[in-house]
């Protein structure tokens, strides 16, 4: 198979490019333009290479491009029933079903909130009606943590995605909910859901990407940006269950305004190999940026995870705590990094991965870092691998609790420190039900 | 056979260390033992050793619970079999909340794809708990986790009183625990007392029985029992000393 820097395959991305613009004949020419760029930075950037320091410990081989497609979809047949699929959450503001990059149902906002003047729109729809607001937030924020190829990519090939503008003041209680469906094989993903709260608002987003079937790979690379503005208040969660055939980048990247509260879950369980990065820029003086994931790996799943919490701006605090649990020949990296400009004074900044071995074989790495540029702080980081206790699981036999029941059990309660922190019981009940049907799918 | 926990020739070994020697109890059902004796005497052995611990070697011997040989099955088969031991260190289990724990150790014991019916799991739990006088509150708690000492034992008995054993083994439970805490913890096991249960208490301490009054007491040296008696071996044995049972076991005294 060639690789994708081989000459063959820049062609073939080349006209695949071509289609998607010509694709695209009814769009403003800003936005096609600037697909135009991001192409050209996506061909002038190299693949990521064994020995880039971003990508230390991670898998290169493999991340040829060649085998999906970027252009001309089969269509998508059982619709309806991926509709009925996408229901974890009852009570919702707004919900977008995507599938393959395709819009399959879009509830909209109640009439309240579109006179308060939210806008909740499907990308396709914004670049034509909402272009003002793309212009200021799409792709604004740099993939700084190795990715800059792949959000390159995204750019350039994205077809679809969520916004949601939340202008001054206005509270919203009940969450926004975005699907992004994996149906055919071989199909190329570029999930985007972009989050611009203005001052003094509050919002709730839950994004969960998944598979239609076991079967089908893919290609997913996402995107999600978040700008929370003065005093306001933003609450993501990404739940991750792709296939484990599936291929996935995820490049996550907030600003948190002055006084804002960000607040951002991973929830990773799918894929067969699994990038995310996710920067915290904390930009506004008395903002707090928490940072939270889980992630089950089995098998011979690969899941990365590279971060930063970029301190600018001076009294904030940021949090953030990855915990992962491995499996079989499992592979995580966690690589993190707290950066504290010389002008980010009293700013408290927390950096913890924990990682729980079920096997011998499992392989956790962990890299945190810090770079402190101030003289008054407070940062800590920290990172532990650990096996499950034997007598942990005796005591729990000794309870009558088979060994698997056990060692699910313990996993749970290891996850629980994240877990709790999901304001939304239902959302919590949900990432706690994924996590179990992995365990469960072990047992088949 | 049936309605007794039968314990015969059982040698027990850690490394290479025989730690029990040809040991033999009998504990019928409705009955309370008590065991007794100095450190290092094997009690703990028996009880872990009985619970399946895998560091504990059985090199021969066998264990009869109602006529079922257990040795052979996993520590989870024997507390399903009916077999139930509360640890002298209970362990914690960070973010495993009681009601939950308890509640996979219940399903456990369930066919396979049943589960047990939330709110009347509840009302049982909360029964039990007023009976130890345990907060509602420890529900939510993850087990044993930042526990005081009278709290990780009373979470013991309230784990053997929702898993209705058929024998009980507790494993120095009065050990950390101060007067108050005792009295409380051992008023829960009497409470738990019946013709389907039967009881082996381990014990360093004659104190503990004045609180849980056995039916009768063993005397335990050197992995096996040198004398038994009813209740006033107990207080004989505190008056005497230690040193009493190594006569008994015929051993000279310094």
């Amino acid at each position: 198979m060639p690789t994708s820097t081989s000459e063959n395959a820049t062609d073939e991305i080349q006209s695949a490019f071509n289609r998607h613009i010509e694709d695209l004949d009814t769009a403003p020419a800003w936005w096609k333009d600037s697909k135009a760029k991001a192409f050209e930075t996506f061909a002038s950037l190299e693949m990521p290479k064994r020995k880039d320091e971003a990508w230390r410990f991670a898998t290169i081989k493999g991340l040829s491009l060649d085998s999906y497609a970027f252009a001309a979809l089969p269509a998508i047949s059982d619709a309806a029933k991926i509709v009925e699929r996408s229901s974890f959450l009852e009570k919702c503001a707004g919900r977008f079903v995507f599938g393959d990059n395709e819009t399959l149902q879009a509830d909209r906002i109640s009439p309240e909130l579109a006179a308060k003047g939210v806008i909740w729109a499907p990308l396709r729809e914004a670049i034509a009606k909402h272009s003002e607001i793309l212009k200021d937030y799409f792709m604004k924020q740099e993939a700084d943590l190795g990715s800059a190829k792949f959000a390159a990519l995204h750019h350039a090939f994205l077809e679809n995605g969520a916004l949601l503008y939340v202008p001054k003041g206005v509270e919203i209680e009940d969450p926004f909910v975005v699907y992004n469906w994996s149906i055919n094989a071989g199909v190329a993903l570029f999930p985007h859901t972009l989050i611009v709260a203005e001052e003094f608002s509050k919002v709730k987003v839950v994004e969960a990407n998944l598979s239609a079937t076991e079967e089908n790979a893919a290609y997913s690379c996402g995107v999600n940006h978040i700008f929370a503005g003065v005093g306001s208040s933003v609450d993501y969660t990404h739940l991750q269950n792709f296939n484990e055939r599936t291929l996935g980048f995820q490049i996550n990247s907030n600003i948190a305004g002055q006084d804002s509260n960000v607040k951002t879950i991973s929830v990773n369980v799918g894929c067969q190999r699994y990038r995310s990065e996710t920067h915290g820029q904390i930009k506004g003086s008395g903002s707090k940026v928490e940072m939270l994931s889980l992630a089950v790996a089995d098998y011979e799943q690969e899941i990365d995870q590279r971060t930063l919490q970029t301190h600018s701006a001076p009294h904030a605090v940021s949090d953030l705590l990855f915990k992962n649990v491995l499996i079989d020949n499992a592979k995580t990296i966690f690589s993190g990094l707290i950066k504290v400009d010389p002008g980010a004074q009293q700013t408290d900044a927390y950096q913890t991965n924990r990682n729980l071995l079920l096997s011998n074989t499992a392989e956790a790495n962990s890299l945190p870092g810090l770079e402190i540029d101030a003289n008054d702080v407070k940062c800590s980081h920290g990172a532990t691998t650990a096996q499950i206790e034997p007598e942990e699981v005796f005591y729990m036999k000794a309870r009558g609790i088979p060994e698997s029941g056990a060692q699910e059990l313990i996993v749970y309660g290891f996850f629980e420190e994240v877990l709790e922190r999901i304001d939304s019981e239902p959302l919590a009940e949900n990432a706690r039900r994924i996590i179990q049907e992995k365990f469960r799918k072990r047992l088949r | 056979m049936s309605n007794t926990l039968v314990i015969t020739n059982l040698n027990v070994s850690i490394g290479d260390k025989p730690i029990l020697k040809d040991f033999d109890l009998t504990i019928p059902k409705g009955e309370v033992h008590a065991i007794m004796g100095p450190n290092g005497t094997g009690k703990s052995t028996l009880a872990k050793a009985l619970a399946g611990h895998p560091d504990y070697e059985i090199t021969s011997g066998e264990a009869l619970l109602d006529g079922e040989s257990i040795l052979d099955q996993e520590p989870d088969e024997r507390s399903r079999s009916g077999l139930f031991m509360a640890f002298q260190y209970p362990m914690e289990i960070p973010g495993v909340t009681i009601a939950n724990f308890i509640r996979a150790a219940l399903n456990a014991r369930l066919p396979e794809g049943e589960e047990l019916n939330a709110p009347d799991y509840y009302k049982a739990l909360y029964a039990k708990m007023d009976m130890l006088q345990i907060d509602r509150k420890f529900t939510s708690r993850a087990v044993n986790d930042g526990f005081s000492g009278g709290e990780k034992k009373r979470c013991e008995i309230l784990q053997m009183a929702m898993l209705e054993p058929k024998y009980a083994v507790l494993d120095e439970t009065d050990s950390g625990l101060d007067i108050d805490a005792l009295k409380v913890v051992a008023e829960g096991v009497n409470n738990l007392r019946s013709e389907n249960l039967g009881v082996l208490v381990i014990t360093h301490y004659q104190r503990l029985l004045n609180y849980i009054v056995p039916d009768v007491v063993h005397v335990m040296y050197d992995g096996r029992i040198v004398k038994s008696g009813d209740k006033e071996l107990a207080v004989e044995l505190e008056e005497k000393g230690y040193d009493w049972v190594k006569e008994l076991a015929g051993e000279p005294v310094a």
